[in-house]
């Protein structure tokens, strides 16, 4: 297998508080390869966010990263993000990796136009040509579906929340970065709007081959785009693997939560439940498995260590949970049913 | 029989700058006692303004809102009091909805005691606990103390609905009251409310952008589908989510995200025209989804307005569906969703 594009190894982010450390993302490791399309999906309070700003060096003041390496392998070599220095963290940023920040509808600057921020943008990173930068611009537009020459003169407000969505995202791939993130893509938008922006990236990934990392709390985007996905539950990677893997043979109680908790339009209902309880308080976490609080599967051994990722059947199928071979007897059959139908008739 | 609440022919404009917004469109819908209905549609269709006329916020202007019967807004005196407390509203945002310096217990007895629903203080406080096992805020007399910034999203909306509950309402009116809580909770909500229904017999009507929450939420009941201040399509939710008559509705289940990747990934879509909403301020002549529909025909929906009439168990406002009496899907050339 080729070097990834981007490993982070062990990483662990925390915020400073007033009541302690809160350990908002812990001993977390995943690849990213070259094309691939990675979902990143966990439920507010699980780090998502924190491991998003943290991948560009960008978490706020009160956060500090206290293990781990993040490897970027670019044009020029693989370096440690975490060791860059501002030279190079410049060119990793938007070059190497760019991230469209959650609510991202709101970080335009509401005074300058859409083209002062394709404008802004080039020069922060040195692109002195401003002929070469609006040539980079129309093209970049008319690939996310704009008319750069009606939407460069305007102003964000004059734009609706999917053409802000998509001028994002254009501005986003201005430099060519290897890796996009985005937080949370199709936030607040409509069902039509949404399908389009999915479409998009879906088009603009088939057409400038770079690798996408979304992170959300809708696990139907993982099924709509992703090649392989990652569940965070409190501040930890609980299982990793190939999409099909993840949602039809979850190996994780807490994916198969999720995947029980959210209704469908096609299909069967299925047995539809919410998760009972709620996260760990992150400052003082349990000892054992943050999830044994809420899972079914729970046995004494489980509050005993933190299970680390564990192989399972599936290939570069891991999950955190010593009971999966359990979990897998009760999800019964391995054919491609959705979770909630294959609960229906189990005995929870 | 009479509704217990019905919309007649419903109109609400709004005064702007640019002119005259039509928000609510000759909107008509009735409910029954325990019924559960959802209202779907996307940003700027009316669905919030209706559940605003619904819940007597708003006064619309033209048509009537009819609470068992009578005209609310021509209703005085005790009549007009009676329908206030009988239909409550749930806000979307938890965060905001809830007086961030009063307790639980002053948010609950509050209107218990306005309305003098309960005898004293000590009755109040009981009720306010009986309030939090109805909605699963348990223990109650731990939740009594604790101030809204101690309680998580999902705990906010809970005490939104049990305030709701404190002047005993016959309608609640749930406006995207699930589409802030995290995905592992929202269901949960949901069954509070529906639970709510089956045991105090309360009829809701939940507002939602969420077609899959529809489908949940309303199961056995109803869902109306708005575009642009116009009901296109009101019908039994399973009819109208497997069977949408509406090209609309057809391209809305069409376009929805599954949390299935085969599903999802092998789902045919209904192409519009165009991508573009119509301005409010310059609604389409005709029919309001003509300038997007793939069915639209020339001379017919660009002139006439189309009524909502009854098709096969459901109302639909399409010309074409209306004429040709076959599911959308069909008519569009695309494979039904399920």
């Amino acid at each position: 297998m080729t070097t990834p594009l981007l490993s982070v190894q062990g990483l662990a982010i925390d915020y400073q508080t007033r009541r302690g450390s809160v350990h908002a993302v812990r001993d977390l490791s995943f690849d990213l390869h070259r094309g691939e399309t990675l979902a990143i999906i966990g439920e507010s309070g699980s780090g998502k966010s924190t491991l998003a700003t943290g991948l560009i060096r960008l978490s706020p003041r009160s956060a500090r990263v206290t293990a781990g390496k993040i490897v970027y392998d670019g044009k020029d070599g693989s370096a440690d993000v975490l060791r860059m220095d501002d030279d190079d963290l410049r060119h990793y940023r938007w070059g190497g990796c760019a991230l469209v920040f959650q609510a991202a509808l709101n970080s335009f600057n509401p005074v300058i136009s859409i083209w002062d921020h394709f404008l802004d943008t080039a020069r922060a990173h040195g692109l002195r040509h401003e002929a070469r930068t609006r040539t980079m611009a129309d093209e970049l537009l008319d690939l996310v579906h704009l008319d750069a020459r009606r939407v460069l003169r305007a102003y964000p407000h004059e734009l609706s929340g999917g053409m802000k969505q998509r001028v994002l995202i254009a501005l986003a791939l201005l430099l060519r970065p290897g890796v996009l993130i985005l937080d949370e893509p199709t936030p607040a938008l409509d069902i039509l709007t949404q399908r389009a922006i999915i479409d998009l990236l879906r088009e603009l990934r088939r057409e400038l081959q770079f690798s996408l990392i979304f992170i959300s709390h809708d696990l139907s985007l993982a099924a709509e785009l992703a090649d392989r996905m990652l569940t965070m539950y409190a501040g930890r990677i609980v299982e990793e693997g190939q999409v099909e893997d993840v949602f039809y043979r979850p190996r994780h109680p807490y994916t198969v939560g999720l995947l029980r908790a959210v209704p469908r339009v096609s299909g069967v209902l299925g047995s539809i439940g919410s998760i009972p309880g709620s996260p760990p308080d992150l400052i003082r976490l349990p000892t054992g498995c943050t999830y044994a609080a809420r899972c079914w599967l729970v046995i004494e051994a489980c509050r005993a260590e933190d299970p680390p990722l564990l192989r399972t059947d599936g290939e570069r199928h891991a999950a955190a949970c010593i009971r999966w071979e359990t979990l897998r007897e009760q999800l019964g059959t391995d054919a491609e049913i959705p979770v909630a139908a294959k609960l229906a008739d189990a005995a929870l | 029989m009479t509704a217990l609440i019905e919309l007649e022919r419903v109109t609400r404009t709004f005064v702007t700058p640019a002119g005259p917004l039509r928000a609510v469109n000759e909107v008509s819908i009735a409910l029954d006692r325990g019924e559960a209905m959802c209202l779907v549609g996307e940003s700027g269709c009316g669905k919030t303004t209706t559940g605003r006329l619904l819940a007597g916020l708003l006064r619309p202007s033209g048509g009537r809102v009819l609470f068992e019967g009578e005209d609310v807004w021509l209703s005085r005196g005790p009549a007009r009091a009676r329908f206030r407390r009988a239909v409550q509203l749930v806000h979307q945002d938890p965060y905001a909805s809830l007086n961030p310096t009063r307790t639980v217990q002053q948010v609950l007895t509050a209107p218990l005691l306005h309305h003098g629903i309960a005898r004293g203080g000590r009755d109040a406080v009981a009720r306010a606990t009986a309030l939090l096992e109805l909605v699963d805020l348990t223990p109650p007399e731990d939740m009594l103390a604790k101030y809204p910034h101690q309680l998580s999203g999902g705990q906010r909306q809970r005490v939104a609905i049990a305030r709701a509950l404190t002047v005993e309402p016959r309608v609640i009116v749930a406006d995207e009251a699930v589409s802030m809580v995290d995905v592992s909770i929202s269901i949960g909500l949901l069954d509070v409310l529906l639970d709510l229904r089956e045991r105090l017999g309360v009829t809701v009507i939940l507002i939602t952008h969420d077609l899959a929450v529809a489908r949940y939420f309303a199961r056995g009941g109803r869902v109306g589908v708005m575009y642009l201040g116009r009901l296109v399509e009101a019908g039994r939710t399973e009819a109208l989510v497997e069977d949408a008559a509406h090209p609309y509705t057809a391209a809305l289940v069409s376009a929805v995200p599954e949390a299935d990747p085969r599903i999802t990934r092998s789902k045919e879509r209904v192409r519009l025209r165009s991508a573009e909403v119509p301005s409010l301020l310059e609604l389409p002549k005709g029919c309001v989804f003509h300038p997007r529909c793939p069915l639209a025909e020339t001379g017919l929906c660009d002139v006439v307005v189309p009524e909502l009439l009854p098709l096969d168990g459901r109302e639909v406002a399409c010309h074409i569906a209306l004429r040709e009496r076959r599911p959308a899907a069909e008519l569009l050339g695309v494979a039904a969703a399920v």
